[in-house]
């Protein structure tokens, strides 16, 4: 008697879910991308026109840069999109993907309020801006995730010879959440943060702040794309994921991304090299 | 705070305007939460109920479980059901991730615990007054639960209330296992938070206060419900 | 004064032979968290007219009849009913009415009507055995009525209808009129007296002497979880046999 209610209730909820009028019907991969290339607008833009150009829907699962690469090792996915460079070789390295292609890039801002009082606007060296915040103990707001953002960030306080860490708590702040949360914080804080000018440009909450340090060609951030290994999980749709790549990397998707504008600005700057 | 008087105005003119998107968005939260609500009161009525009459030992044991996993915070069972139906998990042949089926199972995990630990109370304050005259009848066992989940039907309303208010509210684990897929999973608290990671904070708090109005029909129809039901009652 | 002397001859045989009655009990005995409420109480429980059991407060009488009806387990000893049934026969033939009475959330009628669907009465007969009762305790016109609104009368009214409606063959009783004024007791007592005409055994504990001396044929006083004297009502009323049996008569306290 218990185990028929168990069943009941299994079929149930398979039925009660699966019935969604539009997507069921359709071919779809999963793909597994960050918040900020998700909060950017660009998905909203590029995948309806691949699916005009295919037939095939993409649909993406935005979570911060560590679970995307958890939940394509765990093979919930079919292609994998982020901007972690190190990690994603270390995925191919592991046998999780079939192989990784640039795909674009954008760059990473230091924001803050126009009070700027670390008084960094316009340098155009990202490590001095962080050395100038670091002394001032001015309060710095970090994403504190793992996320590819965090690890560039990382990066950054290691060029600029700060400890940044060890001060967490009092001008360092890690809020261990994506881009858009940190950077409300950052604004009700009225402290400096480090993000991807994508995530800027279509923030919406902008209040006091501006962008005070850019072009060090050490903010300059790459995307990467990546097939998630048949041979590692045989359940993936590989013909399909790779077609969507190819489609990517082709000039047909790298001249949409190039076309995808914000408020007249360009965010994403196609670099595949085929 | 602007944001507040702002969020008023848009939520009032999403609800007129029919937005497409909005009310699809809403169409799912109703589907997921309803349909985790109902299996949640099939499985956790007869349970709770069972609960209060039987006598076995570790009874005490497990309704303190019960009513401790009535705290389960939604985030971990999100987590949890996800490794599961994972491709590398023991469901994953089952193909769910990411759909409104798995968002329905995650949400019935919450609500089911909810659901048997209220009705426990309350068939067990009821058995309290109509054990003897029911054993004096020769009632026992599946129809002395019958009989008193009908005699406390009203209470159970109410229980029922609270487990959707619980399941249409949460967010942590609808996000995880679902994946907040545009068209495919997104639901009123999945699109709020994104809009919050938006910076749209005046757009979010439209959407929260659109859920609220939501969650207010579904209660004010209960309620009209239960007004026009002792009519039919004393069949 | 209601004149309610039965005569075996003129009881219309509502018993069904063979009966579980006449009742024995042997050696009956019950504790509750290390007190002994009932201690060593042994009894026969002849198949007519009502026994009724007395005593003062916390003597022990309600847990008596619990006991006897199987509603509690005894701690040693056993009720030895006659026949040859099972278990679940001999707890068909028995109905009880409790002091207050427990009606569910519906109707009068549905409420009697569960009594007659658990004891399997079935379509026409359950029809038919559903408008007799009404009939027979004046509920016709309160049929339809919720039992919430009912009055506290009304409401043991109610539980002695369903208690009647599946012809059982013995009904035990825990002061049924205790919380009733007098109009409705001597409506209870009324369809007491009925029932007893159509053969049914009744075992009924009660405070008030001048209700057992209307109703009862003889009385069983219980004293400290004992039973001090089992004697005919004439005996009981003029003569009690034993002291705090005579003092409960009198109207006097008892250590």
């Amino acid at each position: 008697m218990l185990s028929r209610l168990l069943n009941f209730i299994c079929v149930g909820c398979c039925l009660l879910g699966s019935t969604i009028p539009a997507a069921a019907d359709q071919p779809f991969i999963l793909l597994q991308s960050t918040t900020s290339t998700r909060n950017s607008g660009l998905y909203d833009y590029l995948l309806p026109m691949y699916q005009k150009f295919s037939g095939v829907v993409v649909r993406a699962v935005a979570v911060g840069t560590g679970q995307a690469l958890a939940n394509a090792r765990n093979g919930d996915a079919d292609v994998l999109l982020v901007h972690a460079r190190n990690a994603e070789e270390q995925f191919v390295a592991d046998g999780y993907g079939v192989r990784r292609f640039d795909l674009m890039y954008n760059d990473f801002v230091i924001v803050g309020s126009n009070t700027d009082p670390a008084q960094i606007r316009g340098l155009n060296r990202a490590a001095e801006a962080l050395q100038r915040i670091a002394r001032a103990n001015a309060l710095f707001v970090s994403r504190g995730d793992d996320s590819g953002t965090h690890q560039k960030e990382r990066a950054l306080w290691q060029d600029a010879k700060v400890d940044a860490v060890a001060a967490s708590g009092t001008w360092y702040l890690e809020t261990g959440s994506g881009m858009g949360a940190t950077l409300n914080i950052a604004a009700g804080r009225s402290a400096y943060a480090l993000t991807d000018r994508a995530t800027w440009i279509s923030f919406q909450n902008k209040q006091s702040f501006e962008i005070l340090v850019a072009g060090d060609p050490k903010l300059f951030n790459q995307y990467g794309v990546i097939l998630v290994d048949p041979e590692r999980h045989p359940h993936v749709k590989a013909a399909l994921g790779q077609a969507f790549i190819d489609w990517l990397l082709s000039s047909a998707g790298q001249n949409a991304i190039a076309a995808f504008k914000v408020g007249g600005e360009q965010l994403f700057y196609p670099n595949a090299t085929r | 705070m602007n944001d507040s008087a702002s969020a008023f105005a848009t939520a009032v003119q999403l609800i007129g305007d029919f937005d497409a998107a909005l009310l699809e968005i809403i169409a799912l939260s109703l589907r997921v939460s309803l349909s985790a609500v109902v299996l949640g009161a099939l499985l956790g009525l007869p349970l709770g109920a069972a609960l209060a009459i039987g006598r076995f030992r570790g009874r005490q044991a497990l309704i303190v479980c019960v009513n401790t996993l009535m705290g389960l915070p939604p985030v971990v069972v999100g987590l949890i059901v996800y490794l599961q139906l994972s491709q590398s998990g023991l469901l994953g042949w089952l193909h769910i991730l990411y759909s409104p089926a798995a968002m329905i199972i995650a949400q019935l995990i919450l609500v089911t615990p909810i659901v048997i630990a209220l009705t426990r109370q309350f068939i067990e304050d009821a058995d309290a007054d109509y054990d003897e005259e029911l054993r004096s009848l020769g009632v026992r066992g599946w129809s002395k639960l019958v009989t008193l989940i009908v005699e406390v039907r009203y209470s159970l309303v109410t229980v029922v209330l609270a487990a959707f208010g619980r399941a249409i509210a949460e967010v942590g684990a609808v996000i995880i296992v679902g994946g907040n897929i545009n068209h495919v999973t997104r639901v009123m608290t999945t699109a709020i938070t994104l809009e919050t990671s938006k910076g749209n904070l005046s757009l979010a708090l439209a959407l929260g206060l659109v859920l609220m109005f939501l969650a207010l029909g579904v209660n004010a129809a209960a309620a009209t419900i239960r007004h026009f039901a002792p009519k039919v009652a004393y069949a | 004064m209601l004149d309610l002397a039965v005569c075996e001859s003129d009881a219309k045989d509502a018993r069904r032979a063979p009966s579980i009655l006449p009742l024995s009990v042997d050696g009956l005995v019950y504790e509750h968290a290390g007190v002994r409420i009932i201690d060593n109480i042994s009894l026969h429980i002849e198949a007519a007219g009502c026994t009724a059991i007395m005593g003062y407060n916390g003597a022990g009488k309600s847990v008596l009849v619990r006991l006897l009806h199987g509603l509690l387990t005894p701690s040693a000893g056993a009720c030895r009913w006659a026949g040859n049934f099972d278990a679940n026969e001999i707890a068909r033939r028995q109905a009880m009415v409790f002091q207050a009475p427990v009606l569910l959330r519906r109707s009068v009628a549905a409420n009697v009507e569960y009594a007659l669907r658990i004891r399997s009465f079935n379509g026409e007969r359950r029809a038919q055995r559903l408008e007799a009762i009404l009939q027979e305790t004046d509920l016709l016109s309160l049929r339809d009525r919720p039992a919430a609104v009912l009055s506290a009368g009304e409401r043991q009214r109610v539980a002695l209808c369903r208690a009647l409606a599946i012809e059982p063959e013995i009904v035990f009783l825990d002061e049924p009129t205790a919380s009733l004024d007098p109009a409705a007791t001597v409506a209870i007592e009324r369809i007491l007296a009925r029932a007893m005409r159509a053969g049914r055994k009744l075992v009924m504990v009660s405070q008030s002497v001048g209700q057992v001396q209307r109703l009862a044929r003889d009385v069983i006083f219980v004293h400290r979880g004992r039973i001090t004297e089992h004697t005919p009502i004439e005996e009981f009323s003029t003569q009690p046999r034993s002291e705090p049996a005579r003092a409960f008569v009198a109207g006097e306290l008892f250590e």
